[in-house]
């Protein structure tokens, strides 16, 4: 493939590749990264972007769906622009986290792992964050917002409903 | 953003650099930071070791190992490159004291980093975190582009030789992807060469056969972020502000029902009823304590009895039939269902669980099935004896600790709270609320 002309990223992120599989001992060390960065961008693991960071490595489509497989935060479905993501975990289930996940349900009316119908948001229980001693704590993206009580729902999803305004959703 | 909290009973080690803007290389070095890499880089490999050994500093990643004698497991020659290895992905729930220390004080893990790497003869050292932390993985890179910048790390560190006979050291900042087995040594390892996070089989270990092969020395980010105040106090003052054996202060993670949760660092040995009563000021709602989880989620359970004389250091709590674990210290009150809480603990563990090893794949899915049933009132007296059947079969039966991560609780859980998990039988409703509704009034 010639990556110039046919990668599908970003010229920024084409370069930045390009840089990462030089930097380790062994080339494949950039797989796991390369993965979450692409699908940062391009929103989720698509077979296009499978075959690019394939080539891009040297392995096989087989192998990356094989690895990626394994990580939780790396999908092969595209999410909502601002994915939801809720620590039900021990720490922050004590401080009432599933009260918490009930009403983000409530108010996106979507389940675990649901998007909504415009795809600006989509939800998901997820395992500890490691923002225990601030609890309950939820991330939207990478953001991270802790100290959270259900009544504060309605404003965190007003607040990047109106960021999501005049931009296409990723879905 | 994550609050700092603070306790008189505090000695701020670690910490000492916290809130006062030490991720700018400028402050740091204001603060004294990178004194202790050039005092290393003159001092040598033989000398750093011997200091690690007396400090007493003891892995903070769960295990308790003793840092210096992991280090000196390295061998000196070795024809394949040596690694060192930070382990930032800070996954057992119940732990978030790496978050602080790669927001506050990224240097200190950088300095640290370099200081392994002297100390074993290591060109390159990986700072590995969860992927979830990419802000703290952003404000890592852009610590290490900073510690390029002045020469502290490159081919030439601290410009203290020439370009042809100084030190090189190389640090690289790798992002993970969500996966709690990660944070085990031989799994990250895996990851880190692009594989999936399945663990390897011991021996060898990895101080011999490590890293794309290499001789490797791993430790947790907080051990590494320690090493500089070793380096800098001197390892007896170190190993003083500890209790015997176990050297210095830790991140304690206070969190659950406790009225002021948070990151407190207190001297190895602390008290942990005064840890809960006073640091954390109690029990919030005026209610009373029923449980605490001393080390992360996957540290067996003690009751309020078990604590009143208890010292947190590895082997005060290994006495008490638990586990100093990751410092992720979770106080459970009276409101609390047991049952749900070892079922939220093993949905954990069934989740992460690679699959790599039967015990622990099978273990953990059953457990979780039996425990649901048995939550929703579906359960039979037969049922605990086989929740415990179960997991004392999973004990040391697998390649990784996660398998015994998930045993460990769950037979903690049994055994102290039967008669809650009796009251759960034929049918009747949980006694308590459900998903405990207590907490956010």
């Amino acid at each position: 493939m010639n990556q110039e002309t046919m990668t599908l990223f970003s010229p920024k992120l084409a370069a930045r590749f390009d840089a990462l599989v030089k930097k380790y001992p062994l080339k494949r060390s950039a797989l796991i990264p390369m993965l979450l960065y692409a699908q940062d961008e391009i929103g989720y693991l698509s077979d296009s972007v499978v075959a690019e960071v394939a080539e891009r490595i040297g392995i096989t489509e087989l192998e990356v769906r094989n690895v990626a497989s394994y990580y939780s935060m790396l999908r092969f479905k595209p999410v909502g622009k601002y994915n939801v993501q809720v620590c039900t975990n021990i720490s922050c289930m004590l401080r009432g986290a599933y009260d918490l996940y009930e009403r983000f349900q409530e108010e996106l009316g979507i389940g675990h792992k649901g998007v909504t119908a415009d795809g600006v948001f989509s939800l998901e229980e997820v395992e500890c964050i490691g923002v225990c001693c601030w609890g309950p704590a939820i991330q939207v993206n990478y953001d991270f917002h802790d100290e959270l009580k259900p009544e504060l729902v309605p404003g965190i999803l007003a607040g990047y409903r109106g960021k999501s305004k005049g931009e296409v959703p990723n879905a | 953003m994550p609050r700092l909290v603070s306790h008189p009973d505090e000695v701020k080690i670690v910490t000492s650099r916290f809130g006062q803007g030490a991720a700018k290389i400028d402050r740091y070095l204001e603060l004294g930071g990178y004194a202790s890499a050039q005092k290393c880089l003159a001092q040598g490999p033989a000398w750093i070791i011997d200091e690690m050994k007396a400090s007493n500093l003891r892995g903070r990643g769960g295990a308790g190992f003793p840092t210096g004698l992991k280090w000196s497991f390295v061998p000196k020659e070795s024809a394949k490159p040596k690694y060192v290895l930070v382990n930032g992905d800070e996954s057992e729930p119940g732990t978030c004291k790496d978050h602080l220390i790669f927001l506050h004080d990224p240097h200190a893990v950088i300095e640290g980093t370099i200081i392994a790497g002297l100390a074993i003869g290591a060109k390159t050292g990986f700072i590995y975190l969860r992927g979830e932390y990419r802000y703290l993985i952003e404000i890592m890179e852009k610590a290490v582009a900073d510690a390029y910048d002045r020469g502290f790390l490159g081919k030439n560190i601290f410009g203290a030789e020439t370009e042809a006979t100084g030190t090189e050291f190389q640090i690289i900042v790798q992002s993970g992807a969500g996966a709690y087995e990660v944070g085990e040594e031989s799994a990250l390892m895996e990851s880190l060469e692009g594989k999936r996070g399945i663990p390897r089989i011991k021996p060898p270990f990895p101080a011999v056969v490590g890293l794309y092969g290499g001789p490797t020395v791993i430790n947790n980010a907080e051990t590494i972020a320690t090493v500089p105040h070793v380096i800098e106090m001197g390892a007896a003052a170190y190993s003083a502000a500890g209790s015997p054996r176990n050297g210095g202060t830790r991140l304690f993670c206070l969190s659950g029902h406790v009225e002021r949760p948070g990151v407190y660092e207190l001297p190895m040995g602390y008290n942990l009823k005064k840890m809960i009563y006073e640091v954390g000021g109690g029990i919030r709602g005026g209610h009373k304590l029923k449980a605490v989880v001393p080390g992360g989620s996957s540290t067996p359970v003690l009751l309020p009895e078990e604590i009143e004389n208890l010292g947190m250091d590895f082997d005060q709590v290994g006495k008490a039939g638990s586990m100093l674990g990751s410092g992720g210290v979770v106080v459970i009150d009276d409101q609390t269902c047991i049952v749900e809480f070892a079922l939220r603990t093993i949905s954990f563990y069934q989740h992460e669980s690679c699959g790599w090893c039967i015990p622990c794949r099978e273990g953990t899915d059953w457990l979780k099935k039996s425990l649901t049933r048995f939550h929703a009132g579906f359960g039979t007296a037969k049922d605990i004896d086989n929740i415990q059947y179960l997991a004392e079969n999973m004990m040391g039966r697998t390649f990784c600790p996660l398998g015994d991560a998930a045993a460990m609780p769950t037979l903690g859980f049994v055994k102290k709270f039967r008669k809650e998990f009796e009251d759960h039988l034929n049918g009747k409703p949980c006694p308590f609320a459900k998903h405990m509704e207590i907490a956010v009034a």
